[in-house]
């Protein structure tokens, strides 16, 4: 039952990302060409509406679907970690086109050289982990 | 019906993906697709080369799954819910891409110069190094993406999405560092590399 709602969610996710054009490497260089609006509306409407869902969430504290308590972890403080971090992941965001979740659509839709983008991106996860301690956070 | 095939407008896209969130919070979970590297990288015996990747995978499970749907999402898509795979980007953006060398900019939905393998198989032999270019080229890309996304703690999911709508500091200072470095590219690095 419950893998059946995740699988749906992702369905609704990856039809979303294809159909919205945002796993369209040419939609990334328009938004960081500051051509059209279209990105910016996407992630703006998101995140809008996110903040307004999250924001009644909490004030009603109402319970999820199965009757847990809701609760939203802050995250850990910190400048260097999400300052660097950030810079290097747009870098490979605009290079490549995609970011994590709209790989997986354009993987879906046939775009086999996705392959290689997502298999370096699992590769430079793993060398995050492994460098991850001399790195200022 | 023909509605069904066109793009979908941001103010669709945008509250759908609000909405997703809202899902994923209601079932206990949360939104974040590149957990699903590192959980990758776990299943892949990353544990024996750093702690970041011992713990246990199966609670990552249901990640997984939300992204094994997320692939059949694009195809379903790309084969059933789209009759031409053409991104109408703006005028502006097509002469400035025609200008770096894009000419498929307008009348494709990836830049086949980048992407499409099919074009660049062998027709020239120094088409091969095209390809190799390219391989390489999608490859920094996608390492970049993987190093910065778990650096950061999040990508454009987790943080741009879920952490902003929570109104947390540490992922505005991320979605900055995104723009920083996705206009750095595009505008710096693209007019040397293409």
């Amino acid at each position: 039952m419950r893998t059946g709602i995740y699988l749906f969610i992702g369905i609704l996710f990856g039809i979303t990302m294809f159909k919205s054009e945002a796993a369209s490497w040419f939609r990334i260089y328009e938004m960081f060409s500051f051509d059209s609006f279209h990105m910016y509306g996407i992630i703006g409407s998101a995140l809008v509406i996110g903040a307004i869902v999250v924001k009644t969430i909490k004030h009603f504290k109402i319970k999820s679907f199965y009757g847990e308590a809701i609760t939203f972890p802050n995250k850990e403080k910190g400048f260097s970690r999400y300052f660097f971090g950030g810079i290097i992941f747009g870098l490979g965001w605009a290079l490549a086109g995609a970011c994590p979740g709209p790989m997986f659509a354009l993987l879906g839709a046939g775009f086999l050289p996705i392959g290689v983008v997502i298999l370096a991106a699992v590769l430079g996860t793993f060398l995050y982990g492994v460098v991850r301690k001399k790195l200022p956070h | 019906m023909n509605w069904i095939y066109e793009p979908w407008p941001w103010y669709i896209a945008g509250p759908m993906i609000a909405f997703i969130m809202f899902l994923l919070i209601m079932v206990d979970k949360t939104f974040g697709m590149s957990s699903n590297l590192r959980t990758a990288c776990t299943i892949c015996g990353g544990g024996k080369y750093s702690d970041f990747f011992k713990f246990d995978w199966k609670s990552q499970r249901w990640n997984l799954i939300v992204a094994t749907g997320t692939v059949i999402g694009g195809y379903i898509g790309a084969h059933f819910l789209s009759k031409d795979l053409v991104v109408s980007i703006t005028p502006d953006t097509i002469a400035d891409l025609n200008t770096l060398g894009f000419a498929s900019a307008g009348n494709a939905y990836l830049p086949t110069e980048l992407f499409n393998a099919e074009i660049i198989k062998g027709t020239l032999i120094n088409n091969h190094f095209i390809e190799l270019r390219n391989i390489l080229l999608l490859g920094i890309g996608g390492l970049l993406v993987g190093f910065g996304a778990r650096y950061a703690g999040g990508c454009t999911s987790g943080h741009a999405i879920s952490g902003l709508s929570n109104l947390q500091l540490p992922s505005l200072i991320a979605v900055i560092g995104f723009f920083m470095g996705g206009l750095l590219m595009v505008h710096l690095i693209f007019p040397m590399i293409f």
